[in-house]
C-alpha cells in the first residue's frame, strides 16, 4: 500500500517538475520574442532622424507632417509597456505612411538614391517589426495557453506565470490600411 | 505555432538522419563483405597454390570508406553542396538588390525565431534557390542571381521563408547527408563496376567456374545491388524531397502569413523553365524547384510520382492557393 502511494507521489512529481519547466521555457521564450521587437523597434527609431534630415530640404512646405513624425518617434521611444508601446507605435506607422504618401508628390525626393535606400531600409524595419509582433503574438498565445489549461493551470501559481499581454493592433484605419509599399520598383530586366 | 508537431516533425528528422546514415554504411559493408563471399565461395575449392580468399578486405575497405564519406557528409556537406554550385557568400550587400535580399532574410529569422542563416548567391541567370546546412545554428541559403532579377519582394519573401521552413524542420540535415550520399554511390557503383569488367574478364578466360550455385547466386545478388544501387538511392533522395516540400510550403505560409506570394513565385519559378546549370544532378533534391531541363515534377502521372525530386508545381500551387483563401476569410484576425 505504502509501495503504491510511493508511485504514485513519483509520478505526480515528475510531472510538476515537467509542467512547471514547460512553462518556465515558454515564459523565457515570451521575454525574448519581446526583446526581438525592441531591437527593431529601437532600429526604426534611430532611422527616422536620417529620413527626416534626407527629405527636409525638399520638403519645407510639409513640415508639420515632419514634425508630426518627429513627435511620434518621441512618443514611441518614452512608452512603456505592451499595450502603450503597441498605440505609440501604431501612431508612428500612420505619421511615417502620410510623410511617404506626401513625399510621393516630389520627384526630387524620389530621384535621390540615398532616398531608395533608406525606404528599402524602412521597408525591411517595418517588415522586421510585423514578424517579430507575429511571433511574440503566437509565443504569448502558446505560453497563455498553456497556463490556462487544466491539468497544468495548477502548476501555473507555482511558475508565477500570468498571461502575457498580446499585441493588439486597435486602430481600425490602421489594421484596413496595409502597411504603405515602400519597395524599390522591380528592375526591368 | 503549434510546437508539439514542430518538435515530432524535428526529431522524425533527426531519426531520418541517423536511419540514412546506418543504411549507407550497412549497404557498404554488404557490397564489401558480399564481395567477399562470393569470392571466399569461388576460391574455397582451388587447387594448392592457387588464389584463396580468406580475408575479408573488400568488406573492411568498403566499410572504411563509407564510414569516412558519411563523417565527412555531417562535417562538410554543406560546403561541398555550396562549393558545387559555385556560390558565393553575401557578406556586403553592393547593389540594392543585394540589400534586399539580406533584408528578406533578416526578416524572415526573425518570423521564424531562428538565427540568420548565411546568404549565398549563385552565378546562374535560372531562379531557384536552396538551403543547405546541418541545423538552424549552421544553415546556408543560397538564391542565383536569376531569382534575384525575377521575383518582386513579396515573392522572395515567400522563397526565402520556404528555404527557412527546411531549415526549421530539420529538412537541411537528412537532405545534404542525402546529396553526398547519393554522390557517393554513384560513384563507388562506377568504380567498382570498371573493376569487375578487368577482373571478370580474367577469370572467365582461366579458371572456369568455381564454387557452385551458393557462390553464383551470392555473385548475382551482389552484382545486382550493385548496379540498382544508385537508381535506388536516387529515388530515396527523390521521395524524401518530395514530401518535404508541402510541409515546407505550409511552413513558409506561417512565417510570411501571405501564402499567394509564394504561390506567385512558384509560377514565375515554372515559367521561366530553363535548366539551373549549377546545380548537379545530385543535389537536385535540396532546390525549391526542381533544376533538370525536363522538369519531371510536371508530370502528374506514376512517373512523376515516382522519379520527380519536387510534387507537381501545379498542385503545391494551387494548395496554398487554399491557404490564401483561407487567410483571406479569417481577414485579419490574426494580428
Amino acid at each position: 500500500m505504502g509501495f503504491v502511494l510511493l508511485i504514485v507521489l513519483v509520478v505526480v512529481g515528475l510531472w510538476v517538475i515537467g509542467a512547471y519547466n514547460g512553462l518556465i521555457a515558454l515564459k523565457n521564450q515570451v521575454v525574448n520574442a519581446w526583446k526581438q521587437i525592441d531591437v527593431q523597434l529601437k532600429r526604426r527609431h534611430d532611422l527616422i532622424p536620417n529620413l527626416v534630415n534626407a527629405v527636409k530640404g525638399a520638403m519645407e512646405h510639409e513640415r508639420g507632417t515632419l514634425e508630426a513624425v518627429i513627435a511620434a518617434r518621441n512618443k514611441a521611444v518614452n512608452a512603456e509597456g505592451v499595450a502603450a508601446t503597441a498605440r505609440a507605435e501604431g501612431e508612428l506607422t500612420q505619421a511615417l505612411g502620410r510623410l511617404f504618401a506626401l513625399a510621393e508628390a516630389y520627384p526630387q525626393i524620389k530621384a535621390t538614391a540615398n532616398i531608395g535606400e533608406l525606404q528599402e531600409e524602412l521597408a525591411s524595419t517595418e517588415n522586421k517589426i510585423a514578424f517579430a509582433r507575429q511571433l511574440y503574438n503566437d509565443v504569448a498565445t502558446q505560453y497563455n495557453t498553456r497556463q490556462a489549461q487544466f491539468p497544468t493551470s495548477l502548476v501555473a501559481g507555482l511558475a508565477k506565470a500570468s498571461p502575457a499581454d498580446l499585441w493588439m493592433i486597435e486602430d481600425e484605419r490602421e489594421r484596413a490600411v496595409p502597411v504603405v509599399d515602400l519597395s524599390t520598383p522591380k528592375p526591368s530586366a | 505555432m503549434s510546437g508539439g508537431d514542430l518538435f515530432s516533425q524535428q526529431r522524425a528528422n533527426r531519426r531520418r538522419s541517423a536511419l540514412l546514415i546506418a543504411g549507407f554504411v550497412l549497404f557498404f559493408a554488404w557490397l564489401g563483405f558480399g564481395g567477399d563471399l562470393a569470392l571466399w565461395l569461388m576460391t574455397r575449392d582451388a587447387a594448392t597454390g592457387g588464389y584463396r580468399h580468406g580475408v575479408p578486405l573488400i568488406g573492411v575497405i568498403a566499410v572504411s570508406i563509407a564510414a569516412a564519406i558519411a563523417l565527412h557528409a555531417w562535417r562538410h556537406g554543406a560546403r561541398r553542396v555550396l562549393n558545387a554550385t559555385g556560390a558565393w557568400e553575401l557578406l556586403e550587400p553592393g547593389t540594392p538588390e543585394q540589400q534586399r535580399l539580406d533584408n528578406v532574410v533578416e526578416e524572415m529569422s526573425i518570423a521564424s525565431g531562428l538565427p540568420k542563416p548565411r546568404v549565398w548567391i549563385v552565378p546562374d541567370r535560372d531562379p531557384n534557390a536552396f538551403a543547405t546546412g546541418r541545423d538552424p545554428t549552421d544553415a546556408h541559403v543560397a538564391v542565383t542571381e536569376g531569382l534575384l532579377m525575377l521575383l518582386n519582394r513579396d515573392e522572395l519573401q515567400g522563397v526565402v521563408a520556404h528555404e527557412l521552413a527546411h531549415i526549421r524542420n530539420f529538412d537541411v540535415r537528412l537532405m545534404t547527408l542525402l546529396a553526398a550520399m547519393v554522390g557517393a554511390i554513384a560513384l563507388m557503383s562506377d568504380t567498382m563496376g570498371r573493376f569487375l569488367r578487368v577482373r571478370g574478364g580474367r577469370s572467365r578466360g582461366g579458371r572456369g567456374k568455381g564454387g557452385g550455385g551458393l557462390a553464383l547466386l551470392v555473385l548475382a545478388v551482389w552484382l545486382l545491388s550493385m548496379l540498382l544501387a544508385p537508381l535506388i538511392s536516387r529515388l530515396l533522395a527523390m521521395a524524401v524531397s518530395r514530401k518535404r516540400e508541402y510541409l515546407a510550403d505550409a511552413t513558409a505560409a506561417q512565417f510570411t502569413r501571405n501564402p499567394g506570394a509564394l504561390a506567385a513565385a512558384l509560377e514565375k519559378l515554372d515559367g521561366a523553365g530553363e535548366a539551373t546549370r549549377a546545380m548537379a544532378r545530385g543535389a537536385a533534391h535540396l532546390c525549391i524547384v526542381d533544376p533538370s531541363e525536363r522538369r519531371l515534377s510536371d508530370h502528374e502521372g506514376p512517373i512523376g510520382a515516382v522519379f520527380a525530386s519536387h510534387p507537381p508545381l501545379r498542385l503545391r500551387v494551387t494548395r496554398l492557393r487554399g491557404m490564401a483563401y483561407q487567410f483571406e476569410q479569417q481577414g485579419s484576425a490574426s494580428p
